[in-house]
């Protein structure tokens, strides 16, 4: 029997991650999913947060973005437009994001609805990036 | 004699000045296409696994429910047009901008995507609702824009159909422009199983295999297909929360395609403008020679009649 999932991080920009591990958590829409081997076969929303990786006995953190997740026994597949490594993170140019993102976000009256909801989902994205970010440098 | 070798040279340096500038256009537009190329490579595993999550959410839920797929009769329409922003890439934007006069203008509405394609809709006066700049690397944050206004458009029932005009990379020397339904999605445009199973596991009737370019990568999918999924929150909010996404990426895809092309279109015609530019030079340097082994002859013919004369 195996032991292990393959789990496959896609954006539309790159394969971010695709290996073999022991477990994953992920941010489902109606709550945090722990997904060991011999999963039942799922298929969740997943929203903005964080996904958490068990290989080996270490753990390693991503941020994700909104998306999807595929799951069946041997398999786990994470459909999203974002999925940053936490220790690639780059917290200063996250901040700066943010600081953007909440300007804009000030003046409203310039923006249009599809600008603001960018910005927003933008913003949200940034915030769970910092969070996640110095959450680990607490620890 | 003096004044044409003199109008000779200044030519062929101007022309060498221009076969230098488009010599170097051609290298950057070459660098460009691999680079689109590369993104809109980088892509194909989100297609595939986002076409093998539509396949399996098909089984589960009737999608013809679903407002993105409904059908309305088509009284507006509203068109894309994904053009390049620039010039000097051959007969690109003239093909696109034929297609493009296709269309009705009494009943259809334009977007461009690209500053080319909104130029030639605005000289014709068509009925042009929205411009979006398309960056030189687009990312899927830019394109998002783009595919959020039309599905608003399409679900507020502003139009009924939203139809796609770019230009397909089919190699580097060959683009076409394309027009594609991008709303309502038809269910046989949704990518389907693979034939046997096309056929005995699609619900609702009207529904035809995929068409070639949707289909789905082979053994993998197959064993895959056969589990029974569990959907959270429901087969129904899953498809709601998917096609946005899947919508988002056609669009970021055609983009990137239409870049591609562009791309590859202007590096062959610069290279076409080079290699004209060579053969002008080829020519004129040999007219050169000519007259000035001419001029010389006689400068000497003259200087020895002279000496003979004297002597």
């Amino acid at each position: 029997m195996a032991n292990t999932l393959r789990l496959e991080v896609v954006t539309p920009l790159e394969k971010a991650y695709s290996d073999d591990v022991q477990m994953v958590v992920l941010p489902g829409v109606e709550g945090e999913m722990g997904i060991y081997p011999m999963h039942i076969p799922v298929m969740t929303d997943i929203k903005p947060g964080e996904l958490k990786i068990v290989k080996d006995g270490q753990e390693s953190d991503f941020a994700v973005g909104e998306g999807f997740a595929e799951i069946t026994p041997t398999h786990v597949t994470i459909l999203t437009d974002m999925a940053i490594s936490v220790s690639l993170i780059d917290e200063h140019a996250v901040e700066a994001a943010v600081a953007r993102a909440e300007a804009a976000l000030r003046q409203t009256e310039a923006l249009s609805a599809e600008e603001i909801a960018t910005t927003e989902a933008n913003l949200q994205k940034s915030l769970i990036q910092l969070k996640l970010k110095r959450r680990g440098k607490s620890v | 004699m003096a004044a044409n070798t003199r109008d000779i040279r200044r030519r062929i340096k101007s022309i060498k000045n221009t076969a230098q500038i488009t010599k170097a256009m051609q290298m950057v537009a070459s660098a460009k296409m691999r680079k689109a190329q590369g993104a809109a490579l980088a892509g194909r595993p989100y297609s595939e696994l986002i076409n093998k999550v539509l396949v399996s959410v098909q089984r589960h839920a009737d999608v013809t429910l679903h407002p993105l797929l409904e059908i309305r009769p088509v009284k507006h329409e509203l068109v894309i047009v994904i053009s390049p922003d620039k010039g000097l890439c051959g007969a690109l934007n003239t093909n696109l901008f034929r297609e493009a006069n296709t269309f009705d203008p009494e009943t259809t509405s334009f977007v461009a995507a690209g500053r080319r394609g909104q130029q030639h809709l605005a000289r014709l006066r068509r009925k042009l609702v929205a411009d979006f700049p398309v960056p030189d690397h687009p990312t899927l944050k830019d394109t998002k824009i783009i595919s959020k206004y039309c599905i608003d458009q399409f679900l507020a029932g502003k139009v009924d159909k939203v139809t796609v005009l770019y230009t397909k990379f089919i190699n580097t020397l060959v683009q076409k422009p394309v027009t594609r339904t991008l709303l309502p999605i038809s269910p046989f445009e949704l990518p389907t199983a693979p034939k046997p199973e096309a056929t005995a596991e699609v619900p609702a009737e009207g529904e035809k295999p995929a068409e070639g370019e949707a289909a789905a990568p082979g053994a993998a999918f197959a064993e895959d297909a056969q589990s029974d999924y569990l959907f959270e929150p429901s087969p129904m909010e899953v498809l709601g929360s998917i096609l946005p996404h899947y919508l988002h990426f056609q669009i970021y895809q055609m983009i990137l395609d239409a870049r591609a092309s562009e791309h590859s279109a202007r590096m062959v015609a610069m290279k076409s403008a080079t290699d004209n530019a060579q053969t002008l030079i080829k020519d004129l340097t040999l007219e050169y020679n000519k007259i000035r082994q001419n001029s010389i002859t006689t400068e000497l013919l003259e200087i020895s009649t002279a000496q003979i004369a004297l002597g």
